[in-house]
């Protein structure tokens, strides 16, 4: 495999990015776990860009005639308490969790890093003063805190994003200025600025490429807990509201068919697993093929 | 004698804030860099050559460093400069290269990216301006296809190659003064002579002057005018070159001299083979009284561990730190 690699860089050498691609990949590859989370991933994405196609009915609109009905031909996962049907549902609500991932992470990284970033470069005072908030953020259990946030905010898709968002800004933080801490060390750092670099332009453009790594593996991971938490807030009512389909909500109100028709609960839960199994599997993919220390 | 001074340093002193207390890295430091000459900066390590310089471009992280003194640069004091007026002359009017070229280059940036990049910064002009002139540049240091070699990440050069890249940055504004803090200590010797053509060379195109720190004196005699001696934070002897070599009047700097290996000269100081200067530079927390060189000097007198000694000037040209010449 390496020789493979190696004839490949000798008859190339004007493309590193290419053949950087080309190994990343071969090591993917290899990584069982990492590809079978890798297509979790891209199965889940499918559905969702595809949800209006896989699903052509409305995922809303209830049939009480048809309540509670068992998976069949027809209904290939049954029909929850108002006679919807789950596939459709699960199939829509896959776009409501992808949404909420994408929009955490967003969250996330839009704060985190440059408080990150100027934590981790400036150091002192400001780092100190940063630093707190993030230990007194860190001190509840990332769920509470989203929970807490929620009850100020309210409920709803905006609100979820938004409280989620911010239980999981302290860990990028961290993640960000950790890095930063060894990165500004770099003889190149002291040499961007002894060429008279502005500060801006060092933290975002020497600075941060240098520590993206570790902000891509945490990104992967981060979708799957966000997916988790989101659906929890979900499940308590305290999420995005009825009737939009949302996996946590589904699972929340199925469970008061448990006994009878467990089929209303039991698939978004599993849709609720595979999604973030598939996240997590695939970050940790992710690092064993992006970490330096893992590389042969 | 300092009318065509173009760096005067008077009583530069940078200290240390640190647990154990005050820490004295540079200690009332004076010296004069000329236009177009090359000064060399000699000493062990430790010695306040690498802050100096740093001290020169307030590179120093300031929690911990305190800077004092005049540092005159074209008869502005660099240290009463905001950091946006130091930001300008960095880069542009000052530069500086680093000992370490594996790490002194971005790895995530193309070497042209990181060249263009400082030229923009100072020169303005577009991007496709700033980035011809940086291949231009690469040309200059006698790069091989500057074109190709522009476009690629550091990583695919060698450590000679990265040098070059890092002079060319240096040197891609025209800067009147040049910093080099040991250009070529982490290369090979081959690569070194190279390294040192081309510096010279360009010294000679542009016109910039020099400052030379490094503990190579081979590197010294080729390429400077006058040298330093640096002992502890503190200059202990200045001179010409020719003169520095010829007769050390200090006797750190005899030692340093008596401890290069000579191929094919026998040593006149008997069975020994080469000459060191016993025991280790001090720490900077326990200064001894008097002289600081006092605990290692082969002709220390009585007064030296008694009171510091005074700097006296024997000829124009030279001064030296030490209680022999009083």
């Amino acid at each position: 495999m390496t020789e493979t690699i190696q004839t490949q860089a000798l008859g190339n050498p004007y493309r590193p990015a290419d053949n950087q691609l080309r190994r990343s990949w071969a090591k993917l590859r290899r990584n069982k776990a990492a590809l079978f989370g890798g297509i979790l991933i891209l199965i889940y994405l499918i559905t969702a860009l595809l949800a209006p196609v896989i699903f052509p009915g409305s995922p809303s609109a209830p049939n009480l005639m048809r309540s509670l009905e068992r998976p069949s031909i027809e209904q290939p996962l049954g029909t929850d308490e108002l006679g919807r049907s789950i596939l459709g549902r699960i199939v829509y609500g896959s776009r409501v969790s992808l949404l909420i991932a994408i929009g955490v992470v967003a969250v996330g990284l839009l704060v985190g890093i440059p408080l990150g970033l100027i934590s981790g470069y400036y150091g002192g005072k400001v780092d100190f003063g940063i630093q707190r908030v993030t230990d007194t953020m860190l001190a509840f259990p990332g769920f509470l805190l989203a929970l807490a946030l929620v009850a100020v905010l309210g409920v709803g898709l905006k609100n979820t994003i938004i409280s989620v968002g911010i239980s999981m800004v302290p860990i990028y933080i961290r993640l960000v200025r950790g890095c930063t801490l060894s990165v500004r060390e770099q003889t190149y750092v002291e040499a961007a600025k002894a060429v008279g670099t502005r500060d801006r332009i060092i933290l975002f453009r020497h600075i941060l490429p240098n520590v993206m790594t570790p902000i891509t593996i945490q990104t992967s991971l981060g979708m799957g807990t966000a997916i988790l938490f989101a659906a929890g807030l979900g499940f308590l009512g305290l999420g995005v509201q009825p009737p939009t389909p949302e996996w946590g909500a589904m699972l929340g109100s199925g469970r008061a068919y448990l006994f009878n028709s467990p089929h209303v609960a039991t698939f978004p839960g599993i849709a609720i697993f595979l999604a973030v199994l598939g996240f997590n599997l695939s970050g940790d993919g992710l690092r064993d093929v992006l970490d330096p220390r893992f590389r042969i | 004698m300092s009318q065509d001074s173009l760096l005067s340093i008077r009583h530069l002193r940078t200290r240390f804030r640190i647990y154990e207390g005050l820490v004295t890295a540079v200690d009332g430091i004076k010296l004069d860099v000329y236009r177009g000459e090359t000064l060399g900066v000699v000493g062990e390590s430790g010695c306040g050559k690498s802050v100096t310089a740093l001290s020169i471009l307030r590179l120093l992280p300031s929690p911990p460093a305190e800077i004092q003194g005049t540092i005159l640069f074209d008869g502005m004091n660099l240290l009463d400069l905001n950091l946006d007026e130091i930001r300008r002359i960095r880069g542009n009017a000052i530069s500086m290269i680093f000992q370490e070229p594996m790490t002194s280059l971005n790895p995530v940036l193309t070497i042209g990216e990181q060249i263009s990049e400082a030229i923009k910064l100072h020169q303005g002009g577009t991007r496709q301006e700033a980035w011809r002139k940086a291949v231009g540049m690469l040309q200059m240091v006698q790069i091989p296809s500057p074109d190709i070699r522009a476009k690629e990440y550091p990583h695919k050069l060698s450590g000679g190659m990265r040098q070059r890249a890092m002079i060319a940055m240096a040197l891609s504004c025209r800067p009147r003064l040049l910093l080099a803090d040991e250009p070529t200590t982490a290369l090979d010797v081959t690569i070194q002579a190279q390294i040192v053509d081309l510096m010279i060379k360009l010294k000679e195109e542009i016109g910039t002057s020099i400052v030379l720190i490094t503990h190579n004196l081979g590197l010294i005699a080729e390429m400077a005018q006058r040298v330093i001696v640096m002992y502890t934070g503190k200059v202990v002897e200045e001179a010409k070159v020719e003169e520095l070599f010829e007769k050390p009047l200090h006797p750190y700097t005899q030692g340093l001299l008596g401890s290069i290996p000579w191929i094919g000269r026998k040593l006149e100081t008997g069975g020994r083979q080469l000459q060191e200067i016993p025991g280790i530079v001090p720490s900077l927390l326990e200064m001894p009284e008097g002289c600081r060189f006092h605990p290692r000097c082969s002709r220390v007198m009585n007064i030296c561990s008694k009171e510091e000694p005074p700097l006296v000037q024997p000829e124009e040209s030279r001064r030296v730190l030490c209680w022999l010449w009083k």
